[in-house]
C-alpha cells in the first residue's frame, strides 16, 4: 500500500501500549466495546441490504470502499476491513492514528488511517459508498458543515450511518450521570448535554445537507442482561440514522 | 524474516511481536473425541479453516467392536448431530418414549411411588435417544473425514498466545499459528492447565460399572433409574433385547465385583436389575469409572477455549456429560462464527468471553443439581427416605413440574444454540 507505515520504530512500543489500551474490552474503552457488536450488527445489516451482499460469505464486503470517521483506535475500521472492505480511517486526533496502525497491523490487516478531518477529505475530492459517523456528530462545532462535507463524501446510492445521542432527560440520566459520573465509563465532560441532538433534528440536519434518511434504530442497554440491543422504538437515549445520497 | 535479514537493516532487532503474520489455522483443536470431532464439523460447516490434533491415529478412534458403552443423548444434542451430517449416518439408534425413576432397595423391588416420563408430554418426539459408541465414534470420524478438515496424530506440546493468535508446538516439533486453541482434551485438559485455570472438583468415592446385557423380553423402548443406597442404576435401552447398564457402588465394591468373573458379576447385577426384563446374560465388555466431579474456574484464556470435559465432569447420573459437551460445541461454535460474520477478531478476549457467560452458569447449575441428586439419593436414611418417596409421588402428580424436567432432561430448556435447534451455523 502507498501509505506504507511511516511510524518511527523506536515509537511502536509506546503506540502498541496505547493500541493495548484502545482494545481493552475492561479498560477505558469499555463502553465502546460494549456497544460494538450491537452497532455493527446494525451497520453490517444496513450495507448488506443496500449493497445486495450475503453476510453469510466470507468478506461480503468486498469492493466497496468505507471511510470510518472518529476511527480512534479502529473499532470500526478493523471489522470492516476483515469483511473486505477497502477502509480509510480519518481522525482529527492526530495520536489515534499511529496506534490503529500498529494494531491493525499486528492484526494482518491493511488499513489506510489518516489524520484529517471529513471537510478536508471532501475538498480532496475523496468519495466512499459507504460513510461510518458514529458518535462523531455530538462533538462537531457545526453539525450542518460536518453532515454537508459527509454527503460530498458519499458516492451517488452510498450509504451513510450516523449515530448519536439524544436530548432528553433521560439520556442526561444515562449518558452523562450515568456513564461519566457514577460508572465512570467515561472521562467527565466526555459529553456536552446541549450539543445532544434528537432524532427530529438530525433528520432535518441530514435532509439540509442533501441526504435522505431512510432508516431510525435505537441502542438500547439492559443493564439485566448487561448488553445493548436493536431497537426500532426505543430511540430515547443512543440511536442512529441511515441515510442515502441519492 | 531471517537473523540475517534483520541484521541487514539499519533498525535493529525485528518487532517483539507477531506483526501481520499468516496463520495456518483459524482454528485448531487438541483432542479427537466426540467433542472434539463434533467441534471440528461445526466450525467447518461455518467455513474455518480447522485442523484437528488427535494422538491417536483415526483407525484406533474408529474401532468398531461392541463394548457395551452407550450414550443417552437428548433432543437437542440429536439436533446438533443431525445438523452436522452425523445422525442420518449413524445405525441402530434406539429411540426412549418413556422414562421411569424409580427408589428402590436391592433385593426389595421398585418402591410403590414412582416417577414416569412419557414422550407424549413434550410436542418434539422422543424423549431421548441411545446411540452405542461404536456407532458414533466411526460417523464422526467419517464426517470429519469428509469434511474439509485437517487431521495431525500428534499432540500439543506447548503453546503461547500473543495480541493476535496462538504459537502452537506438537510433539513432533513442528509448530502452527492459529488464532484460537480449543481444548477438547477431557477432563485431565493439558490445555486448561498450561493456560493457568484452575479447577474445582470432588469426588464421590463412588465409581460406575458400566456393561451391556442382553435380555429375554423387549424393553418397550423404556429407559428406567433406580435410585439404590450405593448409588443409582440406569437402565437405558438398545436395539433388539439389549440394554446399557450403568450402575454405581462405593469404589472399594465396585473394585471387587470388577475382579469377579462374568458369571459372579452377573449374580450381584441380577438383584438390582429386577426380573421385569426375564433372564439377563452380558452382551459386552465391562467398564468402570470412578465419579468425580469438577469444574474449571475459567472455560476461556487468551486464546484459548475449553470444550465438553475439559471444562466441566458431571455426575453421569443423568447421562449429561456429553450432552453437555454438545451444548458447549454448539454455543462456542455460533459465537466464533457470529464474531467472524460481524467482523470482530473471533478470539478476542470479549468475544470469548461470551462463550463463558453463557455455557459456565449452565454448567455449575447442572453440576450442582446432579451433586444434589446423586447425595440425597444415595441413602439409606429412612427419613431421606421417605422425603424423596413423597417428592417423587408429588412431582409425578404435578403435571407442570414433570413436564419442566421433562424439558430440561430433553435438553429443551435455556438459552438454546442455532446447532441444537436444528438449524445451521
Amino acid at each position: 500500500m502507498s501509505h506504507a507505515t511511516t511510524i518511527d520504530p523506536t515509537e511502536i512500543e509506546k503506540f502498541q501500549a496505547m493500541a493495548a489500551d484502545w482494545w481493552d474490552p475492561n479498560g477505558k474503552f469499555k463502553p465502546l466495546h460494549m456497544l460494538n457488536p450491537c452497532r455493527l450488527d446494525y451497520i453490517n445489516s444496513q450495507i448488506a441490504a443496500e449493497f445486495e451482499r450475503d453476510l453469510t460469505m466470507q468478506r461480503p464486503f468486498e469492493g466497496l470502499r468505507i471511510l470510518d470517521i472518529g476511527c480512534g483506535g479502529g473499532l470500526l475500521s478493523e471489522p470492516m476491513a476483515r469483511l473486505g472492505a477497502d477502509v480509510v480511517g480519518a481522525d482529527a486526533a492526530e495520536r489515534n492514528i499511529p496506534v490503529a496502525q500498529v494494531h491493525a497491523e499486528d492484526q494482518g490487516l491493511t488499513i489506510d488511517y489518516r489524520h484529517t478531518t471529513a471537510e478536508d477529505l471532501a475538498a480532496a475530492g475523496e468519495t466512499f459508498d459507504v460513510v461510518m459517523n458514529m458518535e462523531v456528530v455530538e462533538h462537531v462545532a457545526d453539525p450542518l458543515s460536518f453532515l454537508t462535507a459527509c454527503h460530498e463524501l458519499l458516492k451517488p446510492g452510498g450509504l451513510m450511518t450516523c449515530s448519536t445521542i439524544n436530548r432528553n432527560p433521560k439520556s442526561f440520566a444515562m449518558a452523562i450521570v450515568g456513564a461519566e459520573v457514577i460508572m465512570r465509563w467515561l472521562p467527565k465532560g466526555t459529553h456536552d448535554w446541549s450539543k445532544f441532538i434528537t432524532p427530529d433534528e438530525l433528520f432535518d440536519l441530514l435532509r439540509r445537507a442533501g441526504l435522505d434518511p431512510v432508516d431510525r434504530t435505537g441502542f438500547v442497554f439492559n443493564p439485566l442482561s448487561w448488553n445493548w440491543s436493536l431497537s426500532d422504538r426505543d430511540l430515547s437515549v443512543n440511536y442512529v440514522i441511515t441515510s442515502l445520497r441519492r | 524474516m531471517t537473523v540475517a535479514a534483520a541484521a541487514a537493516m539499519d533498525n535493529g532487532p525485528p518487532p517483539p511481536i507477531f506483526r501481520g503474520m499468516s496463520f495456518d489455522d483459524d482454528i485448531l483443536i487438541a483432542g479427537g473425541g466426540l467433542n472434539g470431532t463434533s467441534m471440528a464439523l461445526a466450525l467447518a460447516s461455518a467455513g474455518f479453516r480447522t485442523t484437528l490434533v488427535d494422538p491417536k491415529p483415526p483407525k484406533v478412534r474408529k474401532a468398531k467392536d461392541f463394548d457395551g458403552r452407550g450414550y443417552a443423548l437428548s433432543i437437542s444434542s440429536m439436533r446438533v448431530l443431525k445438523t452436522l451430517g452425523v445422525w442420518d449416518a449413524l445405525t441402530d439408534v434406539q429411540s426412549i418414549l418413556h422414562i421411569t425413576v424409580t427408589d428402590g432397595r436391592a433385593g426389595e423391588g421398585p418402591s410403590p411411588l414412582m416417577l414416569a416420563f412419557d414422550h407424549g408430554e413434550i410436542e418434539e418426539g422422543p424423549m431421548g435417544y441411545m446411540v452405542e459408541d461404536r456407532h458414533l465414534r466411526p460417523a464422526l470420524m467419517q464426517a470429519v473425514n469428509d469434511a474439509n478438515i485437517t487431521q495431525i496424530d500428534d499432540h500439543v506440546a506447548g503453546f503461547a498466545p500473543d495480541t493476535s493468535g496462538v504459537a502452537i508446538t506438537l510433539g513432533s516439533g513442528q509448530t502452527r499459528r492459529a488464532r484460537l486453541l480449543i481444548g477438547c482434551d477431557g477432563r485431565d485438559s493439558a490445555i486448561g492447565r498450561d493456560s493457568g485455570i484452575k479447577r474445582q472438583g470432588w469426588g464421590y468415592d463412588q465409581t460406575a460399572l458400566v456393561c451391556a446385557v442382553a435380555h429375554e423380553k423387549p424393553h418397550g423402548e423404556t429407559a428406567h433409574q433406580f435410585f439404590m443406597p450405593p448409588g443409582p442404576l440406569a437402565i437405558l435401552p438398545l436395539t433388539g433385547n439389549r440394554a446399557s447398564i450403568v450402575w454405581t457402588e462405593t469404589t472399594a465394591r465396585a473394585a471387587e465385583i470388577q475382579r469377579m468373573n462374568d458369571a459372579d458379576y452377573l449374580d450381584i447385577l441380577r438383584p438390582r436389575f429386577g426380573g421385569f426384563l426375564g433372564r439377563i446374560d452380558l452382551a459386552g465388555d465391562r467398564f468402570t469409572y470412578p465419579l468425580r466431579l469438577s469444574i474449571a474456574d475459567h472455560f476461556v484464556a487468551p486464546r484459548v477455549a475449553l470444550v465438553g470435559d475439559a471444562a466441566h465432569v458431571v455426575h453421569p447420573i443423568a447421562g449429561q456429560g456429553l450432552n453437555a459437551g454438545l451444548k458447549d460445541v454448539a454455543a462456542l461454535g455460533e459465537v466464533l462464527t457470529d464474531a467472524h460474520r460481524r467482523g470482530e477478531d473471533m478470539a478476542a478476549p470479549d468475544v470469548l468471553a461470551r462463550y463463558e457467560r453463557w455455557r459456565r452458569f449452565d454448567t455449575a447449575t447442572l453440576a450442582f443439581a446432579t451433586d444434589t441428586f446423586n447425595k440425597l439419593f444415595s441413602n439409606d436414611n429412612p427419613l431421606l427416605r421417605t422425603a424423596r418417596d413423597i417428592g417423587l409421588g408429588l412431582t409425578n402428580a404435578l403435571p407442570g413440574v414433570r413436564r419442566r424436567l421433562i424439558r430440561e432432561a430433553a435438553g429443551l430448556t435455556g438459552d438454546l444454540p442455532r446447532l441444537a435447534q436444528g438449524k445451521h451455523l
